[in-house]
């Protein structure tokens, strides 16, 4: 699992290696035949996934009060500030409220589809944290195909809504999750198209190996990219402007319309670390993740990068309405997909230009294809808010009516 | 602003129109006959120099001996208005006929005149209670009903 | 291959985030797309027609705070009218101003409320909302000067005002006046080029100038679908007639001409105060009339232009101290006419807009 190089601060080999020495003075004492070193990496992988899985809970915990603040001041009031320095400690008030309500299942429906259906939305948002590598030796699992496993189980969440939303037997939330549904799915192509981009340039499906290769960060490289990935991961955890999953003010709730107590409380929490888990993706595959930048350490930058991706994703849901549902797909399909495949084809094109005989694009080479793709960004762009746009629609001048006329005087 | 017509003017454009139907009238409003209030209306609504083409509101008054309806009347291309009245003299499932065909806004006016009033319309689409529920006994705004 | 669908009825309501109050819309869907509309009303009905026949004129006045209670001050007006008209009472000149800027006032306080649950309606976070609120508290404030209240006012009596505004309200509106047109405009460019309101809210909810009449639509929703119409200036009441404004008129009648109807209706009634607080003369500010009046049988109907439209009293006296009868023409309930013909055919969201478009208070419809 770890090689020789050690460095930074929250190198997870630094545990394992310290937890090596338990199994030693183990077998000293027993026989264990070999078993050591593989109780040791369970040990080390237990105690590790433990210390991630509870930092990403607890960072959603503070996401959950960062969102409701920033959003309150977005919208000129205080927010929650009552509970805490600075209302800090109000999601603990939330957790509180939600754990002691009742928890109810409605008659009519499909008893244990509704209770799995929480958990299979939050299991494949936890298991995406497995393959983030935090910092050069900082992963859970170091998995060559890192971003092939990412996309399969964040497709997951597609069927816990479907779930959800069928066993509640609900029409608000048979209709939430049919919406969900055709928008999941339609946004994973995008998306896909837009990481391949990622892959092409990366010359690799190991998450690591893309950030190593990212002597520019890919946002320079591939904005159209960026921005493809961006807005596809925005309807993927379905977030204004794309929130047609939950739509409150058509559907009420969406597919967890008919959830309360803890049951509701894990749908909540998957969804406010949702974002989380969307910036940790994002940063890794376009703002060269957990680089370190002269003497600020790798860890500190990719925490940084992630509340200012988060920050932004709020910025967005402060201000955008919804769209429409059909207008929704038509993005996906009409616009993002094009997009994505312009986008594709002008990096592979690239790629195949400028690599040298190891398949390796020099940083200086990197820097040029960044100023070729940011004027193809900009003409997609333009025309596709020509073609999609609204200002183009001229409307007529206000004419009044003939029907009516307040000045006239009969007789 | 608005000329309001007066009762004699309207209710000889009427007469001369239906013969004897806008028995009385006064300073402001005309009576018709009930049973022609249907022809009336779409005589003031087709008319080019009446053109009452804007109800403005439907109300009924309960009198005790008779329950009256009182249309509102707004002609907005040639900014004059009319009050028309027509008396109904049963309190027993009294019976108008409905001006939803030339007016479309007397839809839900009619609807809670039948629901509050128990005005029957006939010829109404949709002649259900709009406020209350469709249980409950009587019709509130009547004199006689004790809450 | 043909797939066998059936169409869902949904009960849109009474409890729902998007109804504005407990209204119920029985919806039949296919799949997304609106099949038919009915909407079933009541669940805030209180009699207050009955209410009204065991008070005293003067009393009725607290009852129609209750209509419409975001704009107590138009529906209090449009009720002292019918009674001054009924029982021939003259106001004297600088209640009559007093009552043109409170109703104005209550006007924008009215349009920001609707701009901001529209825009709430569309999937925007509440944020358009809770600035159109901040706006909205300040003119409360003001009102709060006037009268002591901010929601249920019972500012107006027949024969003019309940008491003078104080000395510090004139400042105090001179300061919000000059504010104004500067919150509009941030409103406006919060709101008015999004692309994604433009996209939700053009062509949508198409409502024809001939329909808009003949279903006896009035108001903001009458004004979007080209009818120039309004009776500050077709039956000018109180001093509207020697005051300067505009009345803005849409161009094709959809849900964003409404929006926008709105928007410049604030505009012209920041415009009418001005001209009020220039021109409002000294003198008193209430007729002189009995408490328990009792203005001879007969029958009034007065109306004026509230933010919703006509909104109209119909009164009839019998001679006593009450009315015999008390109509509400409330124009949020016949503005509902037309809800099915806007959004047939349309998607479930625009069925929303739309309905949030039409602004209506459950406080009026149901009365």
């Amino acid at each position: 699992m770890c090689g020789e190089a050690t460095g930074g601060i929250l190198d997870f080999c630094t545990v394992y290696r310290f937890l090596d020495v338990f199994p030693g003075w183990l077998e000293s004492i027993v026989v264990l035949d070999g078993l050591a070193s593989w109780l040791a990496y369970a040990l080390a992988g237990f105690f590790l996934a433990f210390l991630v899985i509870n930092t990403v809970v607890m960072a959603t915990a503070l996401n959950t009060w960062f969102e409701r603040r920033m959003l309150a001041r977005f919208q000129a009031r205080l927010g929650p500030n009552r509970w805490g320095p600075y209302g800090l400690l109000q999601p603990l008030a939330d957790v509180a409220k939600l754990i002691t309500k009742e928890d109810t299942v409605p008659d009519a429906a499909d008893r244990p589809v509704f209770n799995i259906a929480p958990i299979a939305f939050l299991a494949p948002t936890l298991l995406v944290v497995a393959v983030i590598p935090f910092g050069e030796n900082s992963f859970l699992g170091k998995l060559n195909v890192g971003i092939l496993f990412i996309v399969g189980v964040t497709s997951l969440n597609t069927l816990a809504i479907f779930m959800g939303g069928w066993a509640s037997r609900n029409k608000y939330a048979m209709l939430g999750a049919m919406r969900g549904v055709a928008m999941l799915i339609s946004y994973e192509v995008p998306m896909a198209l837009a990481i391949t981009g990622v892959l092409l340039l990366g010359g690799s499906l190991a998450l690591s190996s893309i950030v190593e290769a990212q002597q520019v960060p890919f946002l320079l490289v591939q904005p159209l990219g960026f921005l493809v990935f961006l807005a596809a991961a925005s309807a993927e955890m379905s977030r204004t402007p794309f929130d047609q999953i939950e739509a409150e003010s058509e559907l009420g709730a969406g597919y967890h319309t008919e959830y309360s107590g803890m049951k509701f409380a894990i749908f909540q929490l998957a969804e406010f670390m949702a974002p989380i888990i969307t910036a940790l993706i994002l940063v890794t595959l376009y703002l060269s993740g957990a680089k370190a930048v002269g003497p600020i350490p790798g860890q500190l930058m990719f925490v940084g990068k992630v509340v200012i991706v988060v920050f932004g994703m709020l910025w967005v849901r402060a201000t955008w309405p919804r769209l429409r549902v059909d207008q929704i797909m038509g993005l996906a399909w009409k616009g993002l997909f094009g997009l994505a495949l312009v986008n594709l084809f002008v990096v592979a094109i690239e790629v195949q230009v400028f690599r040298d005989l190891n398949g390796v694009v020099s940083t200086q080479e990197l820097w040029v294809m960044a100023g070729i793709n940011w004027m193809v960004t900009a003409g997609a762009l333009v025309l596709f808010a020509n073609i999609l746009g609204q200002r183009k629609l001229r409307r007529p001048e206000p004419v009044p009516s003939p029907l009516a006329n307040m000045s006239a005087e009969a007789d | 602003m608005t000329r309001a017509l007066s009762g004699q003017e309207l209710s000889r454009r009427v007469n001369e129109a239906f013969p004897g139907k806008a028995s009385r009238f006064n300073d402001a409003d005309v009576w018709i006959d009930t049973e022609a209030l249907l022809d009336i209306s779409r005589f003031l609504y087709e008319t080019p120099d009446l053109d009452f083409q804007f109800l403005t509101s439907i109300t009924a008054v309960d009198y005790i001996e008779y329950i009256e309806l009182v249309y509102h009347l707004l002609s907005m291309r040639l900014n004059h208005s009319a009050i028309l009245k027509t008396r109904c003299h049963t309190r027993d499932e009294p019976k108008v006929p409905s001006v939803v065909e030339v007016w479309r806004g007397a839809d839900l006016q009619e609807r809670e005149v039948w629901d509050l009033m128990g005005v029957h319309f006939e010829g109404h689409p949709n002649l259900k209670r709009i406020l209350l529920w469709e249980e409950f006994p009587g019709h509130p705004l009547r004199k006689d009903f004790l809450g | 291959m043909t797939i066998r669908t059936e169409p869902v009825t949904i009960n849109l309501g009474p409890q729902h985030p998007s109804t504005h109050g407990v209204f119920r819309l029985r919806v039949t869907l296919d799949g997304e797309v609106v099949l038919d509309v009915e909407p079933v009303l009541g669940y805030l009905h209180r009699g207050s027609e009955k209410l009204a026949e065991t008070r005293s004129y003067v009393q009725v006045v607290t009852l129609t705070d209750r209509l419409d209670y975001t704009a107590s001050m138009s529906n209090n007006l449009a009720y002292v009218r019918a009674v001054e008209k009924l029982a021939g009472i003259e106001v004297p000149e600088r209640a009559q101003y007093i009552r043109v800027i409170s109703a104005e006032l209550q006007r924008i306080a009215s349009h920001l409320m609707a701009t901001g649950f529209l825009l709430n309606d569309l999937g925007a976070f509440a944020t358009p909302l809770m600035y159109c609120f901040r706006e909205r508290e300040r003119i409360l404030d003001l009102f709060e000067m006037l009268c002591g209240a901010r929601i249920t006012l019972s500012y107006m009596r027949p024969g003019g005002v309940f008491q003078d505004a104080p000395e510090d309200f004139w400042p105090a509106l001179g300061f919000f006046l000059k504010d104004m047109p500067g919150y509009i405009d941030d409103l406006e460019g919060l709101i008015t080029d999004n692309e994604i309101v433009l996209a939700r809210t053009r062509d949508v909810g198409t409502l024809s100038a001939e329909m808009a009449i003949n279903d006896s639509i009035t108001g903001p929703i009458l004004r979007a679908s080209s009818v120039q119409w309004d009776l500050r200036r077709a039956d000018p009441y109180e001093v509207y007639d020697r005051l300067e404004f505009d009345i803005p008129i849409g161009s094709v009648g959809d849900n964003f001409d409404r929006y926008l109807v709105r928007i410049q209706e604030m505009r012209q009634s920041v415009r009418i105060v001005e001209q009020c607080i220039r021109d409002i003369p000294d003198g008193p500010i209430r007729a002189d009339t009995e408490y328990f009046m009792r203005p001879p049988e007969g029958d009034a109907y007065a109306a004026v232009e509230g933010p919703k439209g006509e909104l109209g009293f119909y009164l009839v006296s019998d001679g006593g101290i009450a009315p015999y009868r008390c109509k509400i023409r409330a124009p949020s309930f016949i503005n509902l006419t037309s809800l099915r013909d806007m959004v047939v055919g349309w998607k479930m969201g625009d069925l929303i807009t739309t309905f949030g478009s039409i602004d209506v208070v459950m406080g009026e419809v149901d009365r």
